[in-house]
């Protein structure tokens, strides 16, 4: 098994790729801390036991 | 699809990270962030502190947004104009429809970012703010009135009231003067900007002060609104956010923005011409600085608050 050669299209736009790469992965973890301090902020209630059964 | 269908040469649109980052005006989101960040500590209200920066990201990325809407539609005139023609849509570096896409994409994730993050009340002011930006200023008043920037400048006004209503859910008196403060900076600001880019928005056809009632007036005009500008950030001093240190900023920086009004409503075209527009860069370089210093006031007295010291 043969792998193609890469493209000079993709040499080309590496930098810009692996930018939006991170932008994304950055967003990931933005989101994730947002939940986190949403969650345990105390604002964030569970909904009780007998109110989920009704 | 074949990598061959995606052939295209170096010259064309070889657009890199940096190009859209371009397309969001990072200056004018780094004096978006920095407001709306003043906004936000200055509000009695304290916020998590992993929520206050998700929340100026957001407002930073709608800024950015509506900067990027922008430069789509303005493309055809920032090409004619030396201030702006090396932007990345007329100097080729991006597609015009690649920044209609981004703006659009980045509005949307904002806005709905900070609604998630914050509160409806702030992404609806957001929100507000980009169309006012993108819509209200760009495409219409921009091209039709000699009071575009008068009124446009309503959009860079409302960074710290989405700051402060990230806080408190609702914008009070305190949030409204420090959206009167930059409303009312924006248009001297611009003027003395556009006594000196003199042929820029002539080349345009922008309806600037300048090309449609001629700089006598402008200048006249920066005299005006500079005295309105002085009494409300004076006044400013006197609320919540203000102090006697806010107080002491506003009353140097007014006093040396009113003398350079006075200098240039005295000055005429040949006297400008004579020194290259000196008085003119100088007031439009100390209009930066006075922005600033007058929301770095009220940031130090905010800050100053919790241990004792700090407003009235």
């Amino acid at each position: 098994m043969t792998f193609r050669p890469e493209h000079e299209l993709h040499t080309r736009r590496r930098g810009r790729n692996v930018g939006v790469g991170l932008l994304l992965g950055g967003f990931v973890v933005l989101v994730l801390a947002l939940t986190v301090a949403k969650v345990t902020s105390g604002d964030f209630e569970l909904p009780k036991a007998e109110e989920l059964s009704q | 699809m074949a990598d061959a269908s995606y052939t295209s040469t170096p010259q064309d649109y070889d657009t890199q990270l940096g190009d859209y980052f371009a397309l969001m005006k990072p200056r004018v989101m780094s004096l978006v962030v920095f407001t709306a960040l003043v906004g936000l500590l200055a509000a009695p209200v304290a916020v998590n502190p992993v929520v206050a920066f998700c929340s100026i990201l957001f407002i930073a990325i709608g800024a950015g947004a509506s900067g990027a809407l922008n430069m789509w539609w303005d493309a055809d005139i920032d090409g004619v104009m030396q201030r702006t023609a090396k932007r990345p849509i007329p100097s080729g570096r991006v597609p015009a429809g690649e920044a209609l896409s981004l703006g659009i994409a980045l509005s949307g994730l904002s806005v709905m970012m900070l609604g998630l993050a914050a509160n409806l009340l702030a992404a609806a002011l957001l929100a507000f703010t980009i169309f006012f930006y993108a819509v209200i200023y760009s495409m219409w008043l921009k091209r039709a009135t000699p009071q575009n920037i008068v009124i446009g400048g309503a959009a860079g006004a409302f960074p710290p009231v989405i700051g402060w209503v990230v806080a408190t859910g609702s914008a009070s008196l305190e949030a409204w003067l420090m959206f009167a403060l930059i409303f009312m900076w924006t248009p001297p600001h611009f003027w003395a900007l556009a006594l000196f880019m003199k042929s820029d928005y002539n080349d345009a056809d922008v309806p600037m002060l300048t090309v449609t009632h001629g700089r006598k007036v402008t200048r006249l005009h920066i005299l005006g609104y500079t005295g309105l500008l002085a009494l409300l950030a004076v006044g400013t001093g006197l609320s919540a956010v203000g102090g006697p240190l806010y107080l002491a900023v506003a009353v140097i920086f007014n006093a040396l923005f009113l003398k350079g009004a006075v200098e240039i409503w005295c000055r005429d075209e040949v006297q400008a011409e004579a020194d290259g527009y000196a008085v003119e860069k100088k007031v439009f370089r100390l209009s930066l600085w006075y922005l600033f210093a007058h929301f770095g006031a009220i940031l130090i007295e905010a800050m100053m608050r919790p241990f004792g010291l700090g407003g009235w």
